[in-house]
C-alpha cells in the first residue's frame, strides 16, 4: 500500500476525465470504475458536489419562474404555453397547481438534493479525509453506495414533474392531511425521500467512523480543524434525526397507498364529500415527526458552512482562530440542543401553551451557542492583517448575512411575536438569510478555497470578484424586502399576492425581490464560466497556494489515490499562523 | 483498491473496536430512532383514540408467544455461531448460522401463515383502523428487518463463506456484526410483543 502511494505521488495527475499514463506496473482501473462507480473519496466528493450544484441551479430556476408569477400575476407570457403544456401553463399564465409544485419542489430540492449533498457529500467527502491525514474514508464502498442511492432519490424527485398529475405540491414540509389527499407526485416525493434518507444514513456512519478511527498519528481531537468537528456533529444529527422522518414517510406512504389513517382525523371532508377512511389519525403527529428531523436539519445546513468559513477565515487572517475550543464546545452543545427545539415551528398549531413555553425556552437557549460561534469568528478578525482573497470575501460576507438570518429568527422563536409573523414572508426571509447568503456563500467560499486542491489550478480572481460583489448586492435585494412584506402580513404560500390587501399594498417590494432574483441568476454567469474554464486554463498553482496549515495542503494537488506520499504525522494544532519566532507566517501541522 | 485501511479487521487502540463494529453500533442507534419514532406514533395515536382494543382480545397471543421463543432461540444460535468461529470451528459455526437462518424463516412463516393471512381473510387490513394500521406497520417493518437479517446470514452461509478461508478473523468479525444487528431485531420484537399483543 505504501509503495503504491509513493508511486502515485510522483505521477503527473490528470484531473479532467481520462486516466493519464497507464501501465506503470500497476493495473489502472477502467474509466467507469475510476470516475463513475469510484470508491475514492475525492472522486465521490466531486461527484456529489457537481450533482448538487446542478440541483442547486435547477432549484434556482424553479424559483425564478415562481418569482415571475409573484411579480407580474396579470402579465401573460404566451410563449411558455407550448413549452410547459396545458396542465402547467394556460393562456399565458402559470396554473396555481404548477405554482404549488414549483414551491414544494424548490424547497425539497434545495434542502435535500443541493445544500446537504454539497456540504456533507461534496466538501465533507473531499476535504475531511485529507484534513485528518487518512488515505480514504473508513468504508469506501459504502461511500460509493451512499452517492448512488442519492442519485436515484434525486431522479425520482425530478421524474415526478413529468408524471401526468405533476410533482408534489404540498410544500417541502408535506403537511398532512393535505399531502395525504394530494396527487400522485406526493407518493414519488415520499419514495425519493426514503432513498435520500438512506443515502445520508450511510454517509453519516462513514464520517463518524472515519473521524474516530482514521486520524493521522498525533492528530488528537483538539488538533482537528474546526471543519472536521462541524462535519462530525453534523453526521450525528443526520444519523439520529433522519430516522424519524423515515418513520413519518413510511406512515404517510401507508396512508396514501394502503388506506390507513395515521394522519387523517375522523370526519375529514374533501371537496364537499366525506373521506372514506377509518379516521382517528392525528395531523399534528406528522408535524412532530417531520420537524424532529427538520430542525436538526437546519443545523445540518449551517454547521458545515460554519466549518468552511472558519477554515477560510483562519487562513486569511494569518493568526489563530479566536476561541477554538469554545467553537468546538458550542458546536457540540448546539448539536444536542437541536433535538429539543423542533416544535417552535408549531406554535400556531394549537398544541398548547405549556408545550409552546418549553420550546420557546429551548429555542432561546440554542441561540446562545450560535451567537458564541459567530462572535468567535468576528473576534478572530480583530487586529488581523486580512488577505482579501475571493474565498475570504465570501466568508466575510457570510458573517453579517448569517447574523441577520439568526437574529431575525428570535421574534419567530418567541411565541407572542410568532403569532403575527408565522407563515409570512418574514419566515421566508429569515431562513433564506441563513441558508442562501449564509450557507451558499460559504459553499462559494469553499469552492474558491479548495478548487486548487481538487484541480491543481486556481479560479480566476477578477471573475471571482465579479461574481462576489453583484451576488452580495442582489441576494440582499431578493431577501431584504421579504422582512417588510412579512411584517405587512403577506402570507408565504400565496399564488397571487395582489388579490389580498396585505399583498397589493407592498407589491413593489415583491417586484424588487423578483428582479433581485433574476439579476442574482445573471451574477452567477462569471462563476459558471470561471468554474469550467479554470479546470482547463486556470493558473497552475503549488500544492499549498494559500500558505495554509491544515493537512489537506500537505497532499499533492490533485491528491492521488491514497492521498499522501507518506503517512503524515501531526505535530501541532490546526491554526498556527504567525507563530513568534517561526521562519514563515504559517506552521503546517505535519512539519516538525 | 482499498486493502489495508486502518482498523478494518483489528480493533482501534482507543475505541477498542474495529470499523465495522463501530458502524453497526451507529446504525443501531439510528434504528433506535426509527423504531422509537414509530412507538411514539403508536403511543400518541392510542392516547388520542376514542376506542382502542386490547391487543390480547384481537391478536393471536399463543402464536406471538411461540414466535418470541423462536426469535430468542435464533439469537442464542447466533451467539453460538460467533463463539464457535472464535475458537476456529468453522463447521460448527456454520451449522449454528444455518439454524439461525431456519429459525428466522420459521418466525416469518408463522407470522405470515397464522397471523397476517387470517387477518387479511377477516378483512382486518391496515386500513381497518389505526390499531391494525400500527400493528401492520410495526410488525411489517420488523418483518422486513428479519428478511434483511436472513439475506445477510444467507450471504455469509453461502456466497460469502469463502472469506473464512482467506481471512478467518475478518469473517468472524462480520458474523459478530451480523449478530449485533440480529440481537437488535430480536430486541425490537421483545418490545413489540408486549406493546401490541399484551396491552
Amino acid at each position: 500500500m505504501a509503495e503504491s502511494h509513493a508511486h502515485h505521488a510522483h505521477e503527473p495527475q490528470d484531473a479532467h476525465g481520462h486516466g493519464g499514463d497507464h501501465g506503470h506496473g500497476h493495473p489502472e482501473l477502467p474509466f467507469w470504475r475510476k470516475y463513475i462507480f469510484s470508491i475514492d473519496h475525492k472522486v465521490i466528493g466531486v461527484q456529489y458536489a457537481v450533482s448538487a450544484l446542478v440541483f442547486l441551479f435547477f432549484g434556482f430556476c424553479l424559483m425564478a419562474l415562481m418569482r415571475y408569477q409573484l411579480a407580474y400575476p396579470s402579465t401573460p407570457l404566451n410563449f411558455l404555453n407550448g413549452i410547459f403544456g396545458e396542465r402547467r401553463w394556460q393562456s399565458g399564465f402559470m396554473t396555481p397547481d404548477f405554482y404549488n409544485e414549483l414551491g414544494a419542489m424548490h424547497g425539497t430540492i434545495m434542502v435535500f438534493l443541493a445544500i446537504v449533498p454539497v456540504l456533507v457529500g461534496g466538501f465533507g467527502n473531499f476535504v475531511l479525509p485529507l484534513q485528518i491525514g487518512a488515505p480514504d474514508m473508513a468504508f469506501p464502498k459504502l461511500n460509493m453506495m451512499s452517492y448512488w442511492v442519492y442519485v436515484p432519490g434525486g431522479l425520482i424527485m425530478l421524474a415526478s414533474f413529468f408524471t401526468q398529475q405533476g410533482a408534489a405540491a404540498s410544500g417541502w414540509t408535506a403537511y398532512a392531511p393535505l399531502s395525504v389527499i394530494a396527487k400522485n407526485g406526493e407518493t414519488l416525493w415520499l419514495l425519493g425521500m426514503v432513498f435520500l434518507i438512506t443515502s445520508s444514513l450511510l454517509g453519516s456512519i462513514n464520517f463518524i467512523v472515519t473521524v474516530a478511527h482514521m486520524r493521522a498519528r498525533g492528530l488528537s481531537m483538539f488538533r482537528l480543524p474546526f471543519f472536521v468537528w462541524a462535519q462530525l456533529v453534523t453526521s450525528f444529527l443526520l444519523l439520529l434525526a433522519f430516522p424519524p422522518l423515515e418513520a413519518a414517510a413510511v406512515l404517510q406512504l401507508m396512508d396514501r397507498v394502503a388506506g390507513t389513517s395515521f394522519f387523517l382525523p375522523s370526519g375529514l371532508v374533501v371537496s364537499g364529500s366525506a373521506l372514506q377512511v377509518a379516521g382517528g389519525g392525528n395531523p399534528l403527529l406528522w408535524q412532530h415527526l417531520f420537524w424532529f428531523l427538520a430542525h436538526p436539519e437546519v443545523y445540518v445546513l449551517i454547521l458545515p458552512a460554519l466549518g468552511i468559513v472558519s477554515e477560510v477565515i483562519a487562513n486569511n487572517i494569518r493568526k489563530p482562530l479566536w476561541g477554538y475550543r469554545t467553537l468546538v464546545y458550542s458546536t457540540i452543545f448546539l448539536g444536542f440542543m437541536s433535538f429539543v427545539v423542533w416544535a417552535h415551528h408549531m406554535f400556531m398549531t394549537g398544541m398548547g401553551t405549556t408545550m409552546s413555553t418549553f420550546f420557546q425556552a429551548t429555542t432561546m437557549i440554542i441561540s446562545i451557542p450560535s451567537v458564541i460561534i459567530l462572535t468567535c469568528l468576528l473576534l478572530s478578525l480583530w487586529g488581523a492583517r486580512i488577505r482579501y482573497t475571493v474565498p475570504m470575501l465570501f466568508a466575510l460576507a457570510f458573517l453579517p448575512m448569517f447574523g441577520i438570518g439568526g437574529l431575525t429568527g428570535l421574534p419567530l422563536g418567541l411565541t407572542t411575536s410568532d403569532i403575527h409573523l408565522h407563515d409570512t414572508y418574514y419566515v421566508i426571509g429569515h431562513f433564506h438569510y441563513v441558508v442562501a447568503p449564509g450557507t451558499i456563500f460559504a459553499v462559494f467560499a469553499g469552492i474558491y478555497y479548495w478548487f486548487p486542491k481538487v484541480t491543481g489550478r486556481k479560479l480566476n480572481d477578477f471573475l471571482g470578484k465579479l461574481h462576489f460583489w453583484p451576488s452580495l448586492i442582489f441576494i440582499n435585494m431578493v431577501f431584504m424586502p421579504m422582512f417588510f412584506q412579512g411584517m405587512a402580513g403577506v402570507s408565504r404560500r400565496l399564488y397571487d399576492q395582489t388579490q389580498y390587501h396585505s399583498g397589493s399594498g407592498v407589491h413593489t417590494l415583491t417586484q424588487i425581490s423578483s428582479w433581485g432574483a433574476w439579476l442574482l441568476g445573471l451574477a452567477q454567469l462569471p462563476f459558471i464560466y470561471n468554474f469550467f474554464a479554470s479546470i482547463f486554463v486556470g493558473q497552475k498553482v503549488s500544492d499549498n497556494p494559500w500558505n495554509a496549515t491544515t493537512l489537506e495542503w500537505a497532499a499533492p494537488s490533485p491528491p492521488p489515490h491514497g492521498n499522501f506520499a507518506a503517512e503524515p504525522v501531526v505535530h501541532r494544532g490546526p491554526y498556527e499562523y504567525s507563530v513568534p519566532g517561526a521562519a514563515q507566517d504559517f506552521s503546517p501541522q505535519h512539519i516538525a | 483498491m482499498t486493502m489495508g485501511l486502518p482498523c478494518e479487521v483489528k480493533a482501534h487502540p482507543i475505541t477498542g473496536i474495529y470499523n465495522g463494529k463501530f458502524a453497526v453500533w451507529l446504525f443501531l442507534a439510528s434504528e433506535v430512532m426509527l423504531f422509537g419514532a414509530l412507538f411514539s406514533a403508536l403511543v400518541l395515536l392510542r392516547a388520542g383514540a376514542a376506542s382502542w382494543p386490547h391487543g390480547y382480545t384481537v391478536l393471536n397471543v399463543p402464536i406471538g408467544t411461540l414466535n418470541t421463543f423462536v426469535l430468542i432461540s435464533s439469537s442464542v444460535t447466533m451467539v453460538m455461531a460467533w463463539a464457535s468461529l472464535k475458537v476456529h470451528d468453522f463447521a460448527k459455526g456454520r451449522q449454528y448460522l444455518l439454524w439461525t437462518f431456519l429459525l428466522a424463516a420459521l418466525f416469518l412463516g408463522l407470522k405470515l401463515a397464522l397471523e397476517y393471512y387470517p387477518k387479511f381473510q377477516a378483512g382486518h387490513t391496515p386500513g381497518h383502523d389505526n390499531f391494525y394500521g400500527t400493528y401492520f406497520v410495526l410488525t411489517g417493518l420488523h418483518g422486513l428487518h428479519v428478511v434483511g437479517g436472513m439475506i445477510v446470514i444467507g450471504y455469509f452461509l453461502w456466497p460469502g463463506a469463502h472469506l473464512w478461508h482467506e481471512n478467518p478473523e475478518h469473517y468472524t468479525n462480520r458474523i459478530e456484526c451480523t449478530g449485533l444487528y440480529w440481537h437488535f431485531v430480536d430486541l425490537v420484537w421483545i418490545f413489540l410483543f408486549p406493546t401490541l399483543y399484551l396491552l
